[in-house]
C-alpha cells in the first residue's frame, strides 16, 4: 500500500550517487547542509504528494 | 504600555442609569461587556435587529494606540451592513499589494483581490480608534443600544436562564440580570477570569516591537515585509501605511529582548533610523509584544457567550484577530436575535460555537504557521526557512511557501445549519461561506451590489425563468431578472446560475442552501434547518 517507492528507480544507481556526491564536493559542512535543504525542498515539490513526503520523512527519521 | 505621545482622542462621559436606582435587579435581554470593535459591532447588529442591548465598558475613552489596523473585505462587508462601511473605506487606506523582501531584494509580491466587481476592497488600513469612533457614533443612533461608559464588570453569577452581574461604577456597584451575557472584553477578559476559564494554546517566545510613527513619506501603499533586511539583521520587519501619514512598523526582536528597554523612545528611534534613513518621523505609539495562539475550549458557557479576543487570540500576521472577532459578532447577533424573537430555540447558539470554533481553529493554524515561518524555533528550523527564501527568486514553488502572514479570509462553515447540495455547483460561491459579491442593477437602473440586496435577513435569490419558486413566509425574495439585473454577468459566473436555480442566504449573508430547481417545501425546510430546528 505504500505510495513511497523504496525500490531502486535509477537504471544506474551508482551514477545517481556520484551525481549527489559530486554536487557537494568541496563544500563545507554548513554549505552542504544548506544545499541538502534546498535539494530536499526542490525534490519534495517535484513529488508534490503530501502522503509520499510524510512517508519519506518517516523513513529518513528512522535512519537517524 | 510604552511611551505613547498620543493617549486618547475621544472621551465619553459616565452617566448614571436608572437601573442603578432600581429596588430589585433589572433584567435585560442582552448585556455586552466591552465596547471595542467586536462588542460595538455585536451591539449594533443586535440593536438593528430590534434586540435591546446594554453595552458596558470599564473605560470612558477610545484611542490609545492604533492597535488593529487591517480590516478585511468580509469585515468591511459586515460593517457596510451595519451602516459604517462606506465611511470607513473612504477614511482608510485601500491596499491590495504585498511585497516580500529577502535581505534588501524583492523576492515575491502578491495582489489580494485581482477580481473586479466587489463593492468592498480586499483590505483597508485604518487605526482602530477611527473604527471604534465610527461604531460609537453609529451605536448612538440606535435607540435599542444603551452604552454605559465606566461600568466595569465586577461579578458574574450564572443562573439557570440568566446571569446575575455586579457592575462597578464611580457611584458604587449595582446588580443587573441578563438573559445573555456577551463577553467581548478582550484578551484579558474579566468575564473569563470570573468564570475561571483557561485558554489552551501556545505563547511564542519571540518578542516584537510595534511602533506607529508619523512620517510624510512618498512610499507606495503596499504591505512590505522583510526577512533579514540589512537594517535589522537576522530578524523580520513589516511596514504598513495608515491614514494621516501614520505608518505601522513591526520589528522582530528575538526571544531575549528586554521589553522595558526596547520601548525606550531613544532606542526605538535608533532602530527606526536604520530602517528609514534620514526621513523625519515622530513616534506615535510603541508596544512590545509576545504573541499567543490560543482559544477557550468552549465559547458558550450557559448564558455567557465569548466573542473576539476574549474567546481566541492569534498573532497579528494575517490580520486575523479583530477581523475574526467582528465575524464572531455577526455570527452571534442574528442567532441571538432569532432566539429573542422566538424564531429559534436557544440551541441555535450552539451553532455559534461550532462555526466560530472552526473559524478560530483555522485562524490559529494559519497564524501558528506564519509565526513559525517568521520566527523559527531553532537554527535547524531556520535553515529550512532560509532555504525556502534562497530558492524563491528562482522557483515559484518556494515563493508559495514563503509565509509572512496568510491574510484573513472568511471561513467556509462546515455547519449543520447548511442544507447539503443535491446538485453540483461551480463558480466561487461555497455552501457555508459568505455570498461572493457582484454588481447588480436595480429596476430603476441604479447600480448596486448583490450584498446590498441581501442585507440582514433570510433572503432567497432566484434566477428568472424555468419556474423559479416563491419564497416562503418570513423569507425575502430577490429575483435576478425581475428585481435586479445581473448587469455584468458576474452573478451567473460566481454562482454557476442556471434558469430556475435558487439560493438561500442566512441573515449573515452566508449561503445555507441552493438548488437547480427548488420548491417552497424545500426552501422552508432549509430555512428551518438554518434556524437550528430539528427536521
Amino acid at each position: 500500500m505504500s505510495p513511497l517507492k523504496t525500490q531502486s528507480q535509477f537504471a544506474d544507481p551508482d551514477a545517481a550517487y556520484v551525481a549527489l556526491v559530486e554536487a557537494r564536493r568541496g563544500m563545507s559542512e554548513e554549505q552542504a547542509a544548506a544545499f541538502d535543504t534546498r535539494l530536499a525542498l526542490i525534490l519534495a515539490n517535484h513529488i508534490g504528494d503530501l502522503d509520499v513526503l510524510k512517508e519519506a520523512i518517516a523513513l529518513a527519521k528512522a535512519e537517524r | 504600555m510604552g511611551a505613547n505621545a498620543h493617549k486618547s482622542i475621544y472621551t465619553y462621559g459616565y452617566r448614571r442609569s436608572a437601573d442603578q436606582d432600581a429596588a430589585a435587579p433589572v433584567r435585560r435581554p442582552v448585556v455586552v461587556v466591552g465596547a471595542g470593535p467586536v462588542g460595538l459591532a455585536c451591539a449594533i447588529d443586535l440593536g438593528l435587529r430590534g434586540v435591546p442591548v446594554v453595552l458596558i465598558d470599564d473605560a470612558d475613552r477610545i484611542g490609545e494606540g492604533s492597535r488593529g489596523i487591517c480590516w478585511s473585505k468580509r469585515t468591511l462587508e459586515i460593517l457596510d451592513r451595519l451602516g459604517v462601511g462606506e465611511k470607513l473605506v473612504e477614511q482608510g487606506v485601500t491596499w491590495k499589494l504585498g511585497k516580500v523582501f529577502r535581505g534588501d531584494d524583492l523576492v515575491f509580491s502578491f495582489d489580494l483581490l485581482p477580481e473586479a466587481g466587489h463593492k468592498m476592497p480586499a483590505f483597508i488600513n485604518l487605526q482602530q480608534y477611527y473604527l471604534e469612533k465610527a461604531l460609537c457614533d453609529r451605536a448612538s443612533e440606535i435607540g435599542a443600544i444603551d452604552l454605559r461608559w465606566k461600568n466595569r464588570l465586577a461579578g458574574l453569577e450564572p443562573r439557570n436562564d440568566h446571569v446575575r452581574l455586579t457592575i462597578a461604577t464611580d457611584d458604587g456597584p449595582y446588580t443587573l440580570d441578563a438573559d445573555w451575557l456577551i463577553a467581548a472584553d478582550g484578551a484579558r477578559s474579566t468575564a473569563r477570569d470570573l468564570l475561571g476559564l483557561a485558554f489552551s494554546g501556545v505563547t511564542f517566545e519571540d518578542k516584537f516591537l510595534i511602533a506607529d510613527i508619523r512620517m510624510a513619506a512618498d512610499l507606495p501603499t503596499e504591505r512590505r515585509f522583510w526577512f533579514d533586511p540589512s537594517f535589522h539583521t537576522g530578524q523580520s520587519a513589516l511596514m504598513h501605511r495608515q491614514p494621516d501619514n501614520v505608518w505601522r512598523i513591526d520589528l522582530q526582536l528575538g526571544p531575549d529582548a528586554d521589553a522595558a528597554l526596547e520601548q525606550q523612545p531613544e532606542r526605538v528611534t535608533a532602530r527606526l533610523k536604520r530602517m528609514l534613513g534620514e526621513r523625519d518621523f515622530e513616534l506615535e505609539w510603541i508596544s512590545v509584544y509576545r504573541f499567543n495562539c490560543r482559544r477557550l475550549d468552549r465559547f458558550v458557557h450557559g448564558r455567557v457567550v465569548f466573542i473576539g479576543d476574549a474567546a481566541h487570540q492569534v498573532s497579528p500576521f494575517g490580520a486575523r484577530g479583530a477581523n475574526s472577532g467582528i465575524q464572531d459578532a455577526e455570527n452571534l447577533a442574528w442567532k441571538l436575535a432569532a432566539v429573542f424573537n422566538g424564531e429559534a430555540g436557544s440551541s441555535l447558539i450552539d451553532s455559534y460555537e461550532r462555526e466560530r470554533t472552526q473559524a478560530a481553529d483555522e485562524n490559529i493554524a494559519h497564524s501558528t504557521r506564519s509565526t513559525d515561518f517568521i520566527a523559527p524555533h531553532s537554527q535547524a528550523e531556520r535553515n529550512l526557512r532560509d532555504a525556502v527564501l534562497a530558492l524563491a527568486p528562482r522557483a515559484e514553488f518556494a515563493r508559495r511557501m514563503i509565509n509572512s502572514g496568510r491574510l484573513s479570509v472568511a471561513t467556509v462553515y462546515d455547519s449543520p445549519l447548511s442544507t447539503p447540495d443535491e446538485e453540483t455547483f461551480g463558480g466561487s460561491a461555497r455552501l457555508g461561506a459568505p455570498a461572493p459579491d457582484c454588481p447588480v442593477r436595480g429596476r430603476d437602473g441604479a447600480a448596486s451590489h448583490l450584498l446590498q440586496t441581501i442585507p440582514g435577513e433570510f433572503t432567497l435569490v432566484t434566477m428568472k425563468n424555468g419556474g423559479a419558486p416563491d419564497a416562503p413566509a418570513g423569507v425575502r425574495h430577490i429575483s435576478i431578472g425581475d428585481d435586479v439585473a445581473d448587469c455584468d454577468g458576474l452573478f451567473a459566473q460566481r454562482y454557476d446560475a442556471t434558469p430556475g436555480a435558487a439560493w438561500l442566504f442566512r441573515p449573515d449573508q452566508h449561503l445555507c442552501a441552493r438548488w437547480r430547481h427548488a420548491d417552497a417545501t424545500k426552501i422552508a425546510a432549509a430555512r428551518d434547518r438554518a434556524l437550528g430546528k430539528p427536521a
